[in-house]
């Protein structure tokens, strides 16, 4: 009855060979998920970089769309305002939301802050841009504009720059604020002027998250941006305004090979974009 | 009003409100200003939840519960006059029924995740225990570069790239060889469908639990894979029977987090679904529509509605999906922090 307690295991060479079969039989199986992947990624950026490339030229940066061709200036300048426009609503918003989560941890506002910000993280941004549509563009009454557009992206970005912000003065060691209070610093001054210069690459981070989103998003632009074939007129409110991502959903649609080399033109700067700023922002926060 | 009664009135509010009064009364601090600044985020949450529950409400009170339990979306006729039921004008022959988008999206995220969580799982695994640490760090960040192009350059890569690929070649073949297994056989279709939009928007999530795994598996303590070695085992059998039942905890939150993004993914699925309107796919390469791409597809249309109940219907789709993301996002979060061990 022992002959099995007793066997030594050298002697199970057949169930040691499976074993290490099936560990190998598992390596190559995950080495393949990573290598589709792998080639998912370089299909994308390939095909955007070939056909983005090949579309690109002067006129694209010189002249604004008309009718299925010219070029994208007026999207290329649109999506910069919305952008800066986004960054201006929201930065100080996300950052003193942020400051405010990490550094007054305690009590209920704090915990309310929170709550919303990992809330909000979860709204689908279509979500956001259709009460955006009905409650800025028709019920306000701004139509489709630029402030419409930069009050909802804000939203969108509001939790990425608060959650990033927070981790960022989460980590400064609680050394440094004692000293700062003890050299007779104020809350104001302590937080300005020793915390946010120790916390920057963090909340950047953050900043430069808010900025890639609101250069790539697209479902809550169509109805609170609009689209226009000209300049910026300068007017926040009452006149739409042309973005890069709009161009590529709309061009790639038209018949025309005019429209579709302004779609991928329009996806190939986008593209670029997002990927150094993330790429930027992941460095920002790359052990020194 | 003299100073003297509004001293009066002052004292008579510290009297009633002493807290409240109190607050008011000292000087203002820094973390007031960083408070009212922070506010922004609640009342903007609670603003557009409360802001869309007012505005859908009509149709929310005309179309019932009928509106989860049929699928049409149907204007009415537009020109003709509108009749008012229960004070609120509608189009005769209007009827608004969403299950159709509430399967589309129930599905298409499905099959997403099918395809998604054994490919992120691997892809993990290996970036965690099989590349030496210098790669990992430059693989990783190949990875987490899918997660982020923007949607629309997904939509594009489907449309110009997966739609030819899958109505020509992978439709066709699957249809045939695979036929035999039921929703996989019948009509090819011509690309556009379910299929199709199921594949981009696994590629959209992979990233999502690739990068949570990853880190998770990383910070496992070598302890565990020390003793395991000890035992004979082999270094897969490790992360397999060792490391990754640990982390199961970690894998469903990061399933959840990815099922959140692919239910509000909206136009890498605009692009690429087909859009139908009133009905389920007959097999999984049929078209569909979900609810957030719907939203998107049918504004156009709903605008022409002059008593504005079609604009009102979207919004309580919106709502509903608003809902059902936040549901799913909390869930997420539970399982995620009660997988730290408490920690948010």
């Amino acid at each position: 009855m022992s002959a099995t307690t007793n066997r030594p295991l050298v002697h199970d060479l057949a169930l040691a060979r499976r074993r290490h079969l099936i560990s190998q039989l598992g390596w190559i199986v995950c080495a393949t998920t990573l290598a589709m992947l792998g080639v998912a990624i370089c299909w994308i950026l390939g095909m955007i970089l070939i056909k983005g490339v090949s579309a690109l030229s002067l006129k694209i940066f010189t002249a604004p769309t008309q009718g299925n061709g010219g070029g994208l200036l007026n999207a290329i300048e649109g999506t910069a305002v919305l952008a800066v426009g986004t960054l201006i609503l929201a930065v100080p918003l996300g950052v003193a939301a942020g400051v405010y989560v990490a550094e007054f941890p305690v009590g209920p506002w704090a915990k309310t802050i929170r709550f919303f910000c990992d809330t909000l993280v979860g709204v689908p941004s279509i979500v956001l841009g259709y009460a955006g549509y009905v409650l800025l563009v028709q019920t306000l009454g701004w139509k489709f504009s630029a402030a419409a557009a930069c009050v909802t992206l804000a939203m969108i970005c509001l939790p990425y720059i608060c959650r990033s912000s927070e981790l960022a003065f989460a980590a400064i060691s609680i050394d440094l604020r004692e000293a700062a209070y003890a050299l007779g610093a104020g809350e104001r001054q302590v937080i300005l002027f020793v915390l946010l210069p120790a916390a920057t690459p963090g909340v950047l981070t953050g900043i430069l998250l808010a900025l890639s989103v609101s250069v790539g998003e697209t479902a809550p632009l169509l109805y609170t941006a609009g689209w226009s074939n000209y300049l910026w007129n300068g007017r926040l409110f009452d006149s739409p305004i042309a973005y890069l991502t709009y161009a590529i959903w709309t061009f790639i649609n038209e018949p025309s090979a005019s429209a579709n080399a302004l779609a991928y033109a329009a996806a190939l700067l986008v593209t670029s974009f997002v990927l150094v700023v993330s790429i930027a922002s992941r460095l920002l926060i790359r052990p020194r | 009003m003299t100073s003297a009664a509004l001293k009066a009135s002052a004292d008579a509010f510290a009297v009633r409100r002493p807290r409240l009064a109190k607050l008011l009364r000292r000087a203002p601090r820094f973390r007031d200003l960083l408070a009212v600044l922070g506010g922004a985020i609640p009342l903007g949450v609670v603003g557009v939840v409360a802001f869309l529950t007012i505005y859908a409400w009509p149709a929310v009170m005309l179309n019932g519960w009928g509106f989860v339990g049929g699928s049409e979306w149907n204007l009415g006729s537009t020109y003709a006059d509108p009749i008012v039921t229960n004070g609120i004008p509608v189009l005769p022959g209007a009827h608004y029924a969403i299950l159709f988008l509430i399967g589309g999206t129930l599905l298409s995220t499905a099959i997403a995740m099918i395809v998604a969580v054994p490919v992120g799982v691997g892809a993990a695994i290996f970036l965690a225990e099989a590349v030496p640490s210098w790669a990992r760090l430059w693989l990783s960040l190949f990875v987490e570069l899918l997660a982020a192009i923007p949607s629309v350059v997904f939509g594009l890569w489907g449309y110009a790239v997966l739609i030819p690929l899958v109505g020509k070649h992978i439709a066709p073949a699957m249809s045939l060889w695979l036929g035999w297994i039921p929703f996989l056989g019948g009509s090819p279709g011509n690309g556009y469908g379910l299929l199709a939009a199921s594949l981009v928007l696994s590629l959209m999530i992979v990233p999502l639990i690739t990068v949570t795994l990853r880190d998770a598996i990383v910070s496992q303590p070598d302890s565990l894979r020390e003793t395991a070695a000890a035992l004979g085992a082999t270094r897969f059998e490790t992360v397999w029977l060792v490391i990754m039942p640990g982390l199961r905890t970690v894998l469903i939150g990061a399933c959840v987090l990815a099922i959140g993004r692919a239910l509000g993914e909206t136009m890498a699925v605009l692009m690429v679904s087909g859009n139908a309107l009133g009905g389920l796919p007959s097999n999984i390469f049929g078209p569909v529509s979900t609810m957030a791409s719907f939203i998107v597809s049918q504004l156009d249309s709903a605008l022409t509605d002059p008593t504005g109940f079609a604009v009102r219907s979207l919004a309580e789709i919106a709502l509903a999906l608003c809902l059902m993301s936040i549901a799913v996002n909390t869930l997420a979060r539970l399982l995620l922090s009660y997988a730290n061990g408490g920690r948010p």
